[in-house]
């Protein structure tokens, strides 16, 4: 029996910088650039500082739940500065990197898990970005979307998507690749493959080799990257949004990672994956791995990093500061957001409202926001 | 009846073209909406006309053509998606439920979701299975979406106007049991027909018949059957399910004092439940006999060997009225 070989496929992996922080190869043209390596290693702190206090706000009880993205900052902090102003990114919930470089505060990140939907009213009020999405996977067909628009406007923009591994079992994941494809979108997909979705390992998520190869059932490229070198992030990133700015359609890139963390507030990891697989990732933190290359190079030193964590700790604090003293939004605005007009046949449930909130004025316990 | 007369398919296709042609940000989307003109011929020519840009024929996905649109409304586009048959929208409620319907509140308002999702629904063209249910109840019970029905060629376009204009989001479920029962002749002006009210289609002082979708045709026709008995009906065309203008039909009702609800869904949990609780709140002592339903029954719709005994008769709808007129 003869049978024809039609196609074909590879997936490549790539890193620059290994676990001690030591070059595997030649660094990209813009790693060469000691501001951009710096610039990336400070967001990529400040980054962790604002994740651990929103921890502690939580275990204090003065935050809700909340998931942490330690580990994961060379993704996020990647994707962020790869991308232009005017491109919109769809996020999922371990993104704060990537948020905070696209105008959205602290404070509007601890707002959002402190309970309120001002908190992704972030920044200034002009971002075009989402919202982190809860649901999972479901944001990536938003970013098809926004990139349908970008290319029937013909503006050259490109939306960048994130998710997790668990993420790609999902219907929505492959809806979305399978139009990104067939559409040649502007758009690219980030999978944080942190290799656990909640208690799952991803060998019980998937059969595939990668979730890279994802892609190539959708008919574009997938890769597979370090994600805890964030010159190797940054690299792809940057090639893959400039290839869909100049129309060359969507990559997917899948992010190596650890979720060194538990995979929210609410959980513990420890009752289902062994310390030892922790400690074991522990040891390619994506922080320390850029800390020991800038101190290699004679860019970073001890007093400087003393400076640079005294600069987040005072950052941090005064999102603190402004989250905590956040003024309550008014009862009314449960429902005066739903639609343009608050319908009139629904007018009665809004008096109630105002009624509620007179009554917890009468009793000095609301604050008008 | 003009020669210039047209169907409600042909009123969607015609308040389509109108907005595509007067809003560039409009766009059609859904499976065999391009060149096939959809499966009903709700948007014949419409990419002839306005290019594959405008009206595109999307892979076979829901939910992506939901999620999708939610990402092109959000970047102000208008889309216009359809899904080929209600029988599967249930994948794009998901990202109705979870986005379209709270993209404005979880975001104060930075981002909007204003987007139509057009269906046809309900029984009676002896479908294949999945293919005629009606479960905009389903829909209504959702906060942050409009539920609008039309019943005729001229609600048709200017309710269709009305959602493509309304700056959220407007399921549009179209009754295809009457996608070519009746022509009427209607002006292609543009003119909106507003959202959020009810029509009386006939007025009347005896009893208040509350109907919407295909049902409104047959509880017309038994509307004239009670006048030749001398029994003057009123009948309300809720159109506008969700949010329900109650005040008309609670006008209605304290003037009559009789009420029957017509739908083609099932009973329990139904769009009439909420209507009979609105009244019996509102407006129980006008009334002089309990509120009657007269709906599918609480079972799947069946297979068309069997449907037209599922949908609610004239015979049934005649039952349920004298039942209510004779209480007392």
């Amino acid at each position: 029996m003869q049978r024809e070989q039609v196609a074909s496929f590879s997936i490549s992996h790539l890193r620059f910088l290994d676990e001690h922080g030591n070059t595997t190869q030649d660094l990209p043209e813009f790693a060469k650039d000691p501001d951009t390596l710096l610039y990336l290693y400070r967001t990529m702190s400040l980054t962790r500082a604002a994740d651990a206090k929103a921890v502690n706000l939580q275990r204090t009880g003065r935050m809700g739940t909340y998931p942490s993205s330690l580990g994961q900052e060379a993704i996020s902090v990647a994707i962020g500065h790869a991308m232009r102003k005017e491109d919109v990114f769809c996020p999922y919930y371990r993104e704060q990197g990537t948020m905070l470089q696209r105008g959205v505060k602290i404070e509007d990140i601890f707002n959002y898990w402190g309970g309120d939907e001002r908190g992704s009213n972030f920044g200034d009020g002009t971002s075009e970005d989402f919202p982190i999405s809860v649901p999972i996977a479901s944001q990536c067909l938003h970013a098809t979307g926004v990139a349908t628009a970008f290319k029937l406007r013909k503006q050259p923009r490109v939306a960048v998507v994130s998710c997790g591994d668990g993420a790609t079992s999902e219907g929505d994941f492959y809806e979305a690749i399978n139009l990104a494809g067939a559409w040649n979108l502007p758009v690219v997909f980030v999978v944080n493959n942190n290799k656990w979705a909640i208690s799952v390992p991803l060998s019980e998520q998937t059969a595939a080799q990668t979730i890279a190869q994802k892609a190539i059932a959708a008919g574009f490229d997938g890769e597979q990257v370090d994600g805890n070198d964030v010159i190797a992030m940054h690299h792809t990133l940057e090639q893959a949004i400039e290839n869909a700015r100049q129309g060359g359609g969507p990559t997917l890139i899948e992010a190596l990672t650890y979720r060194m963390c538990d995979h929210t507030t609410a959980d513990d990891a420890s009752r289902y994956r062994p310390r030892e697989e922790v400690d074991e990732h522990r040891k390619k933190c994506p922080l320390v791995r850029l800390y020991n290359y800038l101190l290699n190079q004679g860019l970073w030193d001890k007093e400087k990093e003393n400076a640079l964590q005294a600069e987040c700790a005072e950052k941090v604090q005064a999102a603190v500061d402004a989250y905590l003293n956040t003024e309550n939004q008014p009862l009314t605005s449960m429902v005066d957001y739903l639609y343009e007009t608050w319908p009139a046949s629904l007018a009665d449930q809004r008096d109630a409202l105002l009624q509620e909130q007179q009554a917890l004025e009468e009793k000095g316990e609301a604050v008008h926001g | 009846m003009a020669n210039n007369a047209i169907t409600l398919v042909e009123a969607v296709t015609q308040a389509l073209a109108y907005e595509l042609n007067a809003d560039p940000d409009t766009v059609v989307l859904g499976e065999d909406v391009g060149v096939n003109g959809g499966v009903f011929r709700a948007t014949a020519g419409l990419q002839q006309r306005f290019g594959k840009d405008r009206v595109m024929d999307t892979p076979l996905a829901e939910s992506m053509i939901a999620g999708a649109s939610i990402g092109m409304a959000a970047q102000g586009l208008k889309p216009i998606a359809e899904i080929q048959f209600m029988g599967f929208i249930f994948p794009a409620v998901d990202q109705m439920i979870t986005h379209a319907a709270r993209m404005r509140n979880r975001t104060r308002g930075r981002l909007t979701c204003p987007m139509v999702m057009r269906a046809p629904f309900g029984g009676g063209i002896h479908a294949p299975e999945h293919h005629s249910e009606s479960t905009e109840a389903l829909l209504a019970h959702i906060p942050g979406l409009r539920v609008v029905i039309p019943s005729s060629p001229t609600l048709a376009y200017g309710l269709l106007l009305a959602a493509i204009r309304d700056p959220d989001p407007v399921i549009f479920l179209e009754p295809k049991r009457i996608y070519r029962l009746v022509k009427q002749e209607v002006p292609d002006n543009g003119e909106a027909l507003p959202l959020d009210v009810c029509f009386q289609l006939r007025e009347g002082t005896d009893i208040t018949l509350v109907t919407w979708g295909a049902s409104t045709h047959e509880t017309l026709k038994v509307a004239n059957t009670l006048a030749k008995q001398g029994v003057s009906a009123e009948v309300i065309d809720v159109a506008t399910i969700k949010p329900l203008d109650m005040n008309t039909i609670l006008q209605s009702v304290e003037k009559t004092g009789r009420c029957v609800i017509v739908h083609e869904a099932c009973r329990s949990f139904g769009v009439g439940a909420e209507i009979a609780a609105q009244i019996a709140e509102k407006a129980l002592t006008s009334l002089m006999a309990p509120v009657k339903r007269v709906t599918g029954y609480d079972t799947v719709m069946p297979y068309f060997k069997l449907e037209k005994h599922y949908l609610p008769s004239e015979a049934q709808i005649l039952a349920g009225v004298q039942e209510v007129l004779e209480y007392a």
